[in-house]
């Protein structure tokens, strides 16, 4: 520690704890910029922004990114990548399209399609990743590849499904209580979720709990941190490393599935880009891609950030297309120095 | 172009042996397989034919043409990728987003803010010459993310692979323009008189202008020094930062030549579909030329043969009627079983097996 400092950290260590880490200050830093973010929209833009609904469109358009971030962060936290969630979710929406629509499936069994392409997806290339030593880049490369292909191979024209089970699935709306709103006409309006959002929490929680809580996740820091030392710890760093690729396709899956009940059709042009937007929302939410360092909340923040940017930028007029890509870029930008400061203030 | 190390060993094992250690053996292997599926398949794929385009030139024309032509842009951008590689481990994925911006820069100075201008506003030239400082510009910005802030490059160029495009369509506040002018279709198409594609000349000059310099110059040397070990690179004398800067600027000298060739070929450009998804196969050819993509030694003859052998393949699914939207399954298909096949792992548990099965022989073959 530099001496300017032995202050600030003097005061912290009388209070019995470690000054702010790295993964706690990014995490910081990140919920503190949404947090602005969002109350400058509801001050500065007001309308729409104010209604809780707002937030839960966002929630509703993104919870396929949701989980396939997660996924990517878990995956990021061992140190690797996987670029073909895209993928991945969009093969997945159009083998359950048809598998509805042509080969006449049942909703059950789209679900155990979605799941099986994520499972087969998992297993191959965490296989060639952790036991083979085959770079996750190129390895996700080729799945990327292979799943934008074998989608338009399964079906070339994008189509609505018209299956009535799902249909009723898709159309399900889950009341929550006390968010609504009152509309111009002075009716009140309840505000609704979706089961994508439900099975997009959930995942979230559930990873949160894994990560902090059981072994595993603590092995997926280790891995990640240090695959050396995680290896004399007597962690099985090859195993470790094919649970993570394993969780992450499982979850692309399954977020294509989160995907298909939002969209209801299937397209080979379905959640092209959704693999840069999972890295971006990993970045954003402090997960370093060094590994080792990650938090599943920061991930959730970070796809929110994602959106509420989005959403700030088409709401205060800059309907131009090309506004969007551009903040977005400028804010990973901005993620990417500040983490790049963050860390290697530590080394000094 | 470079012959692969054929010195002369006394016995054919020994030969083979030596020749499976070198880099450059995946790609000839690649598109030796290839050559013969198609010999074998359809001997017609060789054929070329001598026509005469609608304005009465002669072109030749037939599959091998097609892949030189259109190969070469791949070729080109392989030459950047590689140094990109090679000095910083990692790879420039905005390449394609990049090539939108270098087509748009010169789309904007030929056709100033017309729609269809009746001639071109500033020589060609120019336009060329302002599009490398604009690519340059980006590429050195990715390259100060990369150098100055250790960003990891695949991350760092996630920032221009999202704002490329849209700033390639800010640039010509998404108008399309049209160049009418016929001397600007020279760098896609066919200079009359000249049979064969312009594009297979540019690709040629760039090779041998990069063959030159590694020849004569230290960068190679200093490239890969400093992706085997940026630390020892810095103790002896040189400086990383300024050499990765510069590999990713020489990358984006290469992505104005190809915006050239991009936007030439059909006289106007289309932003979201204009390069796409070429960063994933200029990525493949470096890996199929046989270098490592963590970093540091490098061999440009074999991304280069990697850049046609990709090609090679692309034509010939094209050829048994495989639409361009599954191409990369197949594509994909390929790739693992060349990279499991390259895998250290792979080839250490194959070289095992191949010593138990044939100890009296060291004909080690290792592919099948």
């Amino acid at each position: 520690m530099a001496t300017s400092s032995k202050t600030a950290a003097a005061a912290k260590q009388t209070k019995k704890k470690v000054s702010l880490s790295d993964q706690n200050l990014l995490l910081v830093i990140t919920i503190v910029i949404f947090l602005v973010m969002y109350l400058g929209a509801i001050i500065f833009l007001g309308g729409g922004f104010r209604n809780a609904q707002n937030l839960f469109n966002i929630l509703m358009q993104q919870s396929a990114l949701i989980i396939t971030a997660c996924g990517m962060s878990l995956v990021m936290i061992t140190g690797g990548i996987d670029i073909s969630v895209g993928g991945v979710v969009a093969l997945v929406c159009m083998s359950c399209a048809v598998c509805l629509d042509y080969m006449g499936g049942n909703v059950p069994l789209s679900i155990l399609v979605a799941l099986g392409i994520g499972l087969a997806y998992g297993v191959v290339q965490g296989f060639l990743v952790a036991y083979l030593e085959i770079q996750p880049f190129i390895i996700s490369l080729a799945g990327m590849f292979f799943a934008r292909g074998m989608t338009t191979i399964v079906h070339s024209q994008p189509f609505n499904v018209e299956n009535e089970a799902f249909a009723a699935l898709k159309n399900t709306r889950i009341i929550v209580p006390g968010m609504g709103n009152t509309n111009r006409l002075g009716n009140y309006v309840d505000a609704y979720i979706n089961i994508g959002v439900i099975i997009a929490l959930l995942v979230v929680i559930l990873l949160f709990v894994m990560l902090r809580w059981t072994k595993l996740g603590r092995a997926f820091y280790a891995v990640g941190g240090n695959s050396q030392s995680a290896l004399m710890l007597g962690i099985n760093v090859k195993r470790t490393k094919f649970i993570a690729h394993l969780m992450c396709s499982l979850l692309a899956g399954v977020a294509g599935y989160a995907f298909f009940l939002y969209v209801g059709s299937g397209s080979p042009s379905h959640a092209s880009g959704m693999e840069m937007d999972a890295i971006a929302s990993s970045i954003i939410g402090g997960t370093l891609l060094t590994g080792g360092v990650g938090n599943i909340i920061g991930t959730f923040v970070g796809v929110l950030s994602l959106s509420t940017i989005q959403n700030i930028v088409s709401s205060i007029g800059l309907d131009d297309a090309w506004w969007t890509g551009i903040t977005v870029a400028a804010m990973l930008c901005l993620f990417l120095i500040i983490q790049s400061v963050v860390t290697s203030r530590k080394k000094d | 172009m470079q012959k692969s190390g054929t010195k002369s060993k006394s016995s054919a094992g020994q030969f083979f042996a030596e020749l499976t250690r070198k880099p450059i053996f995946i790609p000839i292997v690649a598109l030796l397989l290839l050559a013969i599926f198609n010999l074998v398949m359809d001997p017609g794929f060789y054929a070329i034919a001598l026509n005469h385009n609608s304005e009465g030139y002669p072109v030749l024309s037939g599959s091998l043409i097609t892949i030189l032509d259109n190969g070469s842009e791949l070729a080109i951008l392989a030459i950047g990728m590689t140094l990109v590689t090679a000095a910083s481990g990692g790879q420039d994925i905005s390449v394609g987003a990049a090539v939108a911006i270098a087509g748009s820069v010169i789309l904007r100075v030929l056709c100033g803010t017309e729609t269809q201008p009746e001639s071109l506003q500033a020589p060609v030239i120019v336009a060329f010459l302002l599009a490398c400082v604009v690519a340059m510009l980006f590429g050195a910005f990715n390259g100060a993310l990369v150098a100055f802030f250790r960003i990891q490059p695949m991350v760092a160029t996630l920032i221009l692979y999202t704002a490329g495009r849209n700033i390639a369509a800010w640039i010509n506040q998404n108008r399309l323009p049209i160049v009418s002018e016929p001397s600007f279709g020279y760098f896609g198409g066919t200079i009359p008189g000249i049979p064969i594609p312009t594009p297979f000349f540019i690709a040629v000059i760039c090779v041998a202008i990069i063959a030159l310099v590694l020849k004569f110059t230290t960068l190679g040397l200093y490239v890969q020094s400093v992706g085997i070990n940026e630390n020892s690179a810095r103790l002896n004398g040189l400086n990383p930062k300024l050499i990765k800067i510069l590999t990713f600027v020489i990358l984006g000298l290469c992505v104005a030549v190809v915006g050239l060739i991009k936007v030439s070929r059909i006289s106007t450009i289309n932003y979201s579909v204009v390069a796409k998804d070429i960063e994933m196969d200029a990525i493949l050819a470096v890996a199929l030329g046989g270098n490592s993509l963590a970093g540091g030694k490098f061999n440009m003859a074999g991304s280069i043969m990697g850049a046609y052998t990709i090609q090679f393949l692309t034509t010939t699914l094209y050829k048994y009627n495989v639409p361009s939207e599954a191409l990369p399954a197949y594509k994909a298909v390929v790739v693992i079983v060349l990279v499991v096949l390259s895998a250290p792992v792979v080839k250490a548990r194959l070289g095992a097996l191949g010593k138990k099965l044939s100890s009296k022989k060291n004909t080690a073959k290792e592919v099948g």
